[in-house]
């Protein structure tokens, strides 16, 4: 009945767990290379890394990265997942035959708790002691092999992105030794000790647990406020009797259960170190503390985390326009070859005007996810990203989220997409969801060409003050309105579906090291490679519908383009919804504009240039005319201008608010595995950017802003 | 009985740079309470009060030989001793 308890002939599958900031990615990289694939667990939105790993006797097994874990009490969705895995209890994921727990050197306190934990659990087991590297600087040396017998399991010294103690490992592993069959070494009080281990042969006896699982499953029912109410009441009332009148007489006796457990470990912990390792004592301050004197100094702090930000925009907004331009000629050059190539027709058209361009007009954003998915690892590999969230907590927890919040919601300045991508940091599912929800708030790239038309044509250049022009404030005012809206929504979802306790904020300062090159790199790849396939799919489906709808039905063959898309669906959509985004000031036109954008924003530049005949509106020469022509144009059914200032702040601020971008409902769709959430963000933000801009026009024609 | 000298006061009361021995985690509810433990943070730990962040909250310690950031809620229902009473 216990085959979890000793070590299996033959291994096959190797799960890699360990404490956050432990070196357990690194250590991956370096054992699988970049043969390894990256996917979500079924209908959880936890990462799933797994490769393969070659053992020194060529033979290859299964190597998977479990989240970073600092207990087997589950405290995230991660946790969770990581536990029922070395348990056994996942249905998706076999238990590992063996797992490699890393360790780190310079930490090691703490980090142990988790090796306690998983020799309780019977989890074969081999150590990985990463940062041995670090240790050896800090002039720690650790007695590895007294560290092996006091956990009475293979320990192996690594610097993974050095390779060294690769091959060690990768013996440890092909050779697993036989646990002896002793129990744990830590005493906990006896009374409590006694129970544990009634409960364990009562769970394994009664319910036909494995031991590990009995084992793990004895210290969550003691542990818990009320053992009746864990594993869902699976347990029969004699059971849950028996096991409450022994805890009443464990908390008479004055024992701490749930401190017990872990006490015992920490001390136990204390006296191995004592014995295995030698520290020196500090005599100067180390360089993290050095440089957190900077870092989180309540004046330069936030200067050094704009500057940071400055320079991560800097280069999404500026530095990425190259590549972006190269991409967008290349996809441009593809298009002239198969026009070239194939006979002028619809298929001509579908393959030109659909595909090619649908997809470039998403593929284009890939530099920009590259650079900030780039940035956002070297913050995070070198420990900065816990310093910013350290230093923004307390203006997030305002809104009821936390500091973690913040890097996501920045992001999607760039692009909602690598900043919804990037909440996977956050533990809290409630956190997470909030975050994801309102991050297509805040104005990102693709807005801009839409604001700069509208801004260019519409309103004034006057300078106020002598120095700020009316323009330039016009486009910081519709951010920063992007901006508040994003933190006011999270509140009202705080506050209401996503009402939680306030989300626990306990987080480690890792040590500051080099960013690893290769760390940051495969991440960049992986995030690049996981955007590609969404766009490969399903916005390669949606690029095509929607070039049917501006093509057909088709005129003659000497049709004016204006005069083709007017008579197309989406021109006859845009008038279909012209009696619903009139209360709003907006005409057919701008109909057409709205519907093209939801491929992606910026498609409202073309559609005005298509609709005005100017045929590039963002060609500075030609620009001018066509803000000459969208300032002329009369609305025939009323003789009013279309646009008028007010029109062109309201069709703004409903840019700011909608979402319109399917490229974002995909990866919404993604991470938060279903329909679910997309469609009630779309709910929201439509209902959200109509009402605002209703009340923005409306506002404004009462106060005489309408001519 | 001897009146100890060594009032037990919240962590959250501490000043940059003080030490502390933590007397009991009581005040602080029990979500929290389970992942202070598995930290490390337990009665008979010795705990340093690095710095507060720059808005206030959250504050920076340093236990075990490694650095841990707590709201101050959570620090409010940790009561030490001081090592080194100023």
């Amino acid at each position: 009945m216990n085959v979890r308890s000793q070590q299996p002939e033959t291994v096959r599958t190797v799960a890699l767990v360990g404490n956050p900031n432990s070196g357990k990615t690194t250590l991956f990289n370096a054992l699988t290379g970049l043969h390894h694939r990256v996917g979500n667990y079924p209908g959880v939105t936890v990462e799933k890394k797994e490769g393969a790993l070659v053992l020194y006797d060529a033979l290859e097994v299964r190597l998977i990265d479990l989240p970073g874990t600092y207990s087997m009490h589950a405290n995230s969705p991660d946790e969770k997942l990581a536990t029922e895995i070395l348990l056994g209890l996942s249905k998706h994921t076999p238990a590992p035959d063996i797992a490699v727990c890393t360790v780190d050197a310079t930490n090691l306190e703490r980090n142990l708790y988790l090796v306690t934990q998983l020799i309780d659990r019977h989890v074969p087991l081999v150590v990985a002691l990463t940062m041995v590297d670090c240790a050896r600087q800090h002039g720690i040396t650790v007695d590895t092999a007294a560290l092996s017998r006091a956990l009475g399991c293979p320990v192996v010294p690594v610097v993974a992105h050095r390779g060294e103690g690769l091959d060690a490992l990768r013996a440890a592993l092909s050779n697993p030794v036989r646990r002896n069959g002793h129990g744990p070494a830590w005493r906990l009080p006896e009374s409590l000790q006694k129970e544990w281990l009634r409960v364990q042969d009562q769970l394994r006896d009664q319910y036909h647990q494995p031991l590990s699982v009995a084992s793990h499953e004895a210290i969550e029912l003691l542990t818990a406020p009320d053992p009746a109410t864990l594993n869902g009441g699976t347990y029969d009332s004699a059971f849950v009797e028996q096991l409450r009148r022994n805890i009443e007489k464990l908390d008479f006796l004055g024992i701490d259960r749930q401190a017990a457990f872990v006490e015992s470990r920490y001390d136990w912990i204390r006296d191995v170190i004592a014995r295995t390792v030698h520290t020196p004592e500090l005599t100067s301050p180390g360089i993290t503390d050095r440089i957190d004197r900077v870092v989180t100094h309540r004046f330069w702090g936030f200067v050094i985390f704009l500057a940071i930000m400055a320079i991560m925009f800097q280069s999404i907004f500026t530095w990425a326009a190259y590549p972006m331009e190269w991409i967008a000629a290349g996809f441009d050059a593809l298009g002239h070859l198969v026009e070239s190539v194939l006979p002028a027709g619809d298929l001509r058209d579908l393959l030109v005007d659909g595909a090619i361009a649908g997809v470039a007009a998403v593929v284009t954003f890939l530099p920009q996810i590259v650079f900030l998915f780039f940035f956002l690892g070297l913050l995070e590999d070198s420990g900065y990203m816990a310093r910013a969230a350290f230093i923004m907590d307390k203006l997030m927890s305002k809104v009821g989220l936390h500091g973690k919040s913040f890097i996501p919601l920045l992001g999607s300045f760039a692009c909602a997409i690598p900043g919804i991508m990037a909440t996977r940091t956050i533990e809290n599912p409630k956190d997470r969801l909030a975050t994801i929800l309102v991050a297509p708030l805040m104005s990102c790239s693709a807005r801009l060409p839409v604001y700069s038309l509208l801004i260019a044509a519409f309103i004034p250049s006057t300078v106020i003050l002598g120095f700020f022009s009316v323009q330039g404030l016009t486009l910081l005012s519709m951010y920063l309105f992007g901006m508040v809206m994003a933190l006011l929504m999270a509140w009202v979802f705080k506050k209401t579906f996503l009402r939680g306790a306030p989300p626990l904020f306990i987080m480690e300062l890792p040590a500051y090291k080099m960013p690893s090159m290769k760390t940051v790199l495969v991440q960049v790849w992986e995030r690049a490679l996981a955007f590609l396939k969404t766009a490969g799919t399903i916005i390669l489906g949606v690029s095509v519908l929607l070039w049917a709808l501006v093509s057909y039905p088709k005129l003659g063959p000497g049709a004016a383009r204006a005069e083709q898309l007017a008579h197309s669906y989406a021109g006859r959509a845009g008038q279909i919804i012209e009696p619903v985004i009139r209360p709003l000031g907006f005409d057919w036109k701008i109909g057409i504009g709205l519907i093209t954008s939801l491929l992606q924003r910026e498609a409202f530049v073309s559609a005005m240039a298509t609709i005005y005949n100017v045929e590039d509106g963002n060609d500075t020469r030609r620009a001018g005319s066509l803000h000459e022509a969208m300032r002329r144009d009369i609305d025939t059914s009323t003789g009013a201008n279309t646009f008028t200032l007010l029109t062109a702040i309201s069709l703004m601020v409903y840019y700011v608010l909608a979402m319109q971008c399917l490229s974002t409902v995909a990866i919404v769709r993604k991470e938060t595995n279903g329909w679910k959430w997309p469609l009630f963000q779309i709910a929201y933000m439509t209902a959200l950017a109509y009402g605002a801009t209703f009340i923005v026009y409306h506002g404004g024609l009462m106060l005489g802003w309408g001519m | 009985m001897e009146r100890t000298t060594k009032t037990p006061v919240s962590l959250s009361s501490l000043s940059p740079g003080d030490d502390c021995t933590v007397t009991g985690l009581q005040g602080v509810r029990r979500a929290a309470r389970q992942r202070l433990l598995e930290m490390g943070i337990m009665q008979g730990v010795r705990v340093r009060f690095v710095r507060r962040a720059p808005l206030g909250d959250p504050i920076e310690i340093h236990l075990r030989g490694y650095r841990l950031m707590i709201r101050d809620t959570e620090a409010c229902g940790i009561s030490v001793t001081l090592d080194h009473p100023a």
